[in-house]
């Protein structure tokens, strides 16, 4: 259950006018680790996440997950990977307006064709893992931006994903309550033992996180010096 | 349906204006079925009601009752063409008349329309059909009440929509213009024709009314020989089947089946082409305008469907949910508007032409449903195009 990009490139459009947004990026993210992902906007960080969830079909090189090549997947089987082996927590959360928080949980076991019997108490199990078992009947408009993003971290973790992809969490938050988005995703990666890709511009939240890269221009590097002095 | 029912409950502001206009659609739909149903009956009831599978007019007529006839030699040859069952003269014209209670008074004024053109001595004004029936034959109307055709010369049968009119048992009609009394022996069920209710005359009576001399036949002036040969069409009841190309052939004669007759009444075929047309139109509209909210719809959803998309929904299953839930807007605002259709079918007043047929109304309904999924089915082709991309970054 881990993440692995090998040499991959992401081209958009041709000759002259070719625009290279990922430049032979490769990123190795093993299980309960939780992984940052930083760099200036417009640098290639969504399209990285784009292209490790199966969203888009990288030019050249190996998208791994869960030991399996995505790359190598139809459109009807990168929709069956989105769906069993990837959470994705969005930017500002994006959850479904007229879904309670439940429900926003139960759409993903119902998207899966899974049975209810067992759903509901997952879902509330997740609910209150995140801390938001007292809101579980709130529509996303009740909730502020926090608590939806909490409800988002609980969501991308209920179908049992292999990898956790996460874009921006903590970008419409205050200092205070993005570290606790940010804490609770690498509480949650370490503790369900899921690969998480994180991107994002606040270098405030790098101390939690296992590793950082840098993405400039469409290509990655690693910066060793922040993981040591992580606090958890 | 997870998303869809939710999305109904949330959004319920907007799908009930939408389900409102569909239901008012659907309401509008009954009334004018009812109405056409009605419109049908008032016209060419009194002939849906015959016992009868053709009718056949002079070849040169068209098909139209109006400018038939046919003679005696043309009836009796096609009730002995193989397949028929039975053949019987027909007659038909419009007329007006007055009624009497008094048959002296009726004496009077029928001395009146001899002598200067019109009676002056006034009964109760009527528009009536009449039919010129020969007794004891195969069309012959049962009498509701009162006696059977031919028990009297002069004796007619009224349909009981003269007889809710006032028109009783004993009353003579004196026809105006030529001034044939007509002496009521009878009634018969509800009985239509050219939005005017039928009258039952013995075809002779008939015959004289239609072409006879004001007054009728007197010694000084006897009918010709030839009226007494005449009636309008002749009505037949044939086996399945039955060939009358050869016959009307050498007859000269023009067979056409009992629906087809409908068309040549007058009236018929303009009344139900502008329902037609009308009720087409509504269809269109219904259509168009579910396909116009559902698109709009969709529109307005389209970063819900790129999560969705983006969490591992299939386009089957966003499509699935999409039309599930414009079939039970649909449905439910149909059932609705055909239900209040109903209701206003009872406080609409007596004597109008409505009438409230429940296939034709159901087959109303099943369309309005059925063109307001293909108007929704239209946003289909935007929401399989949502790229489930746009769930990522800050599109929303």
């Amino acid at each position: 259950m881990s993440i692995e990009l090998r040499d991959v490139s992401l081209r958009f459009g041709d000759g002259d006018e070719e625009v290279v947004a990922l430049d032979h990026v490769s990123l190795h993210v093993p299980d309960g680790e939780l992984a940052a992902v930083v760099g200036p906007s417009g640098s290639g960080k969504s399209s990285l996440l784009a292209v490790a969830g199966a969203l888009l079909h990288p030019s050249s090189g190996q998208v791994i997950v869960n030991g399996r090549d995505i790359t190598q997947l139809s459109e009807k089987e990168r929709t069956q990977a989105r769906r069993e082996q990837i959470g994705f927590v969005f930017q500002s959360s994006n959850l479904v307006p007229s879904l309670t928080a439940t429900e926003q949980l139960q759409l993903i076991a119902h998207i899966d064709g899974t049975r209810p019997a067992a759903v509901r108490e997952r879902a509330a199990a997740l609910l209150s893992a995140v801390g938001m078992a007292h809101r579980a009947d709130r529509r996303p408009h009740q909730l502020s931006g926090g608590e939806r993003q909490r409800v988002g971290i609980a969501r991308a973790l209920m179908g049992q994903p292999a990898i956790l992809l996460v874009d921006e969490p903590t970008s419409a938050l205050d200092l205070a309550r993005g570290t606790e988005i940010v804490q609770l995703l690498a509480t949650e990666a370490h503790e369900q033992g899921v690969a998480t890709v994180m991107v994002t511009h606040d270098d405030a939240m790098l101390q939690w996180v296992d590793s950082v890269h840098r993405m400039e221009d469409g290509r990655l590097r690693e910066i060793p010096a922040v993981a040591a002095s992580r606090s958890v | 349906m997870f998303i869809a029912l939710r999305d109904l409950w949330f959004a319920r502001g907007r799908f009930a204006l939408m389900a409102t206009v569909v239901g008012l659609l659907a309401l509008l739909m009954v009334l004018l079925t009812g109405l056409s149903t009605g419109l049908v009956d008032d016209n060419i009831g009194g002939l849906r009601g015959l016992p009868v599978t053709q009718f056949a007019f002079s070849a040169e007529s068209q098909g139209k009752w109006n400018n038939s006839a046919v003679d005696k030699d043309q009836w009796e040859a096609v009730a002995r063409t193989p397949g028929v069952t039975a053949a019987a003269p027909l007659g038909n014209k419009l007329f007006n008349g007055q009624v009497y209670e008094d048959a002296g008074k009726a004496g009077q004024a029928r001395a009146e329309v001899l002598a200067d053109g019109k009676a002056t001595t006034k009964g109760t004004a009527v528009d009536l059909s009449l039919f010129g029936i020969e007794p004891g034959s195969f069309i012959a109307p049962p009498p509701v009440q009162g006696d059977a055709l031919g028990s009297r010369p002069d004796g007619v049968l009224v349909s009981s929509a003269l007889a809710k009119k006032g028109v009783k048992i004993g009353d003579t009609i004196v026809l105006d213009r030529v001034g044939t009394p007509l002496v009521v022996i009878g009634t018969t069920d509800k009985a239509n024709y050219g939005h005017v209710p039928i009258v039952f005359a013995p075809l002779a009576l008939w015959q004289e009314a239609t072409y006879g001399p004001p007054g009728g036949a007197t010694a000084a002036t006897p009918l010709a020989p030839s009226v007494s040969r005449l009636a309008t069409a002749v009505a037949i009841d044939a086996q399945p089947g039955t060939d009358f190309a050869t016959v009307d052939q050498q007859l000269g004669l023009r067979t056409i089946s009992k629906t087809e007759a409908f068309n040549g009444s007058p009236g018929y075929a303009e009344e139900t082409g502008t329902l037609t047309m009308i009720k087409c139109f509504l269809y269109l509209i219904g259509a168009v305008l579910v396909g116009a909210f559902f698109t709009v719809w969709t529109i307005q959803r389209k970063s819900e469907i790129a999560l969705i998309k983006a969490l591992g929904a299939t386009n089957a299953y966003v499509l699935r949910d999409a039309l599930a839930q414009a079939a039970i807007v649909l449905v439910g605002a149909t059932t609705v508007g055909v239900l209040a259709g109903r209701l206003f079918g009872f406080v609409i007043p007596n004597g109008a032409p409505f009438s409230f047929d429940l296939r034709a109304v159901a087959l109303a309904g099943l369309f309005v449903v059925l063109l307001g999924l293909a108007g929704a089915a239209l946003s289909t082709r935007r929401i399989t195009k949502v790229d489930p991309l746009l769930a990522l970054g800050s599109a929303r």
